[in-house]
């Protein structure tokens, strides 16, 4: 149990890194098509780690409930599909309305 | 074409169930009819959404697909290490660009599996997909990624890998 423990404690704290790193990317990168670089990226990857810590470790502590673990696999699955479609949705429309994509050397927003 | 439509029916109908089964998780009989009426009825009405055209080897497919899901994994775990490094590096290291290439596939499936690939990989994101010409707009945040894709084409190689478009 207290490998699990290590385990699920490892994947939250990754998943909570990435998560946290996507939102500084969002405050620090200079313009539109770059920030939904790093949420798009690391929102999918830091929420997916987080609901597979959850994953395991209610896989192991609640063992009287396995179906809520399969539901957790068909969240994860749902997110990393949606998640860059959604990314992927907001770039084109960013891109047809004309927003200009920022270039080195240009001063920042 | 009525073989088509009846292995639509039936996948459509068992992952209906199996979705039934999963989201209710109470296995006495007044659940589980109803379940079976309520995935016939969603079948009917839309079985030719989820299955829909003629496609050939979906068996060997499904089986590709399954193989690179981890490849793809891997190389999400990659770009977010990427991105990391360039938010926290205090100089910031980007490069932003818009690139476009063309690529043999046509089906509606590899290119969407296309797109959403790029858009996990390392510093790339799709902007537009052309369906007719295999036309993709990509932005990639620095010259190396955009080289990636643009050389080495190792995404659209196993993309046209799995779902089997050569090109030929």
């Amino acid at each position: 149990m207290v490998i699990i423990n290590i385990i699920v404690t490892i994947l939250l704290g990754a998943g909570l890194f990435f998560t946290f790193v996507g939102s500084i990317g969002l405050l620090r990168f200079p313009d539109f098509y770059t920030r939904l670089h790093a949420t798009g990226k690391c929102d999918t990857l830091g929420a997916g780690l987080i609901i597979l810590g959850l994953l395991i470790y209610h896989f192991f502590h609640y063992s009287e409930t396995p179906l809520i673990p399969a539901k957790l696999i068909f969240l994860i699955i749902f997110i990393f599909i949606a998640n860059p479609t959604a990314t992927h949705a907001l770039m084109k429309a960013a891109y047809q309305i004309g927003i200009k994509p920022w270039k080195t050397g240009e001063k920042r927003e | 074409m009525d073989k088509q439509r009846g292995f639509a029916i039936v996948l459509t109908f068992l992952i209906m169930a199996f979705f039934w089964v999963l989201l209710s998780g109470i296995f006495d009989a007044f659940h589980l009819i109803s379940g079976v009426i309520c995935c016939l009825i969603v079948t009917l009405l839309s079985h030719d959404l989820l299955v829909k055209g003629e496609s050939k080897k979906r068996l060997l497919k499904s089986i590709r697909l399954l193989f690179y899901i981890p490849w793809e994994l891997w190389q999400i775990v990659l770009a977010n290490i990427d991105v990391a490094y360039r938010v926290l590096h205090p100089k910031m290291p980007i490069d932003p660009r818009i690139i476009e290439f063309e690529t043999t596939l046509r089906g509606e499936f590899s290119q969407v599996t296309l797109a959403n690939s790029i858009t996990l990989t390392p510093g790339t994101i799709t902007i537009l997909v052309e369906p007719e010409r295999g036309k993709f707009l990509v932005h990639a945040i620095a010259k190396e990624p955009a080289e990636a894709l643009l050389i080495d084409q190792t995404m659209q190689k196993k993309v046209a890998h799995v779902f089997m478009e050569t090109g030929e």
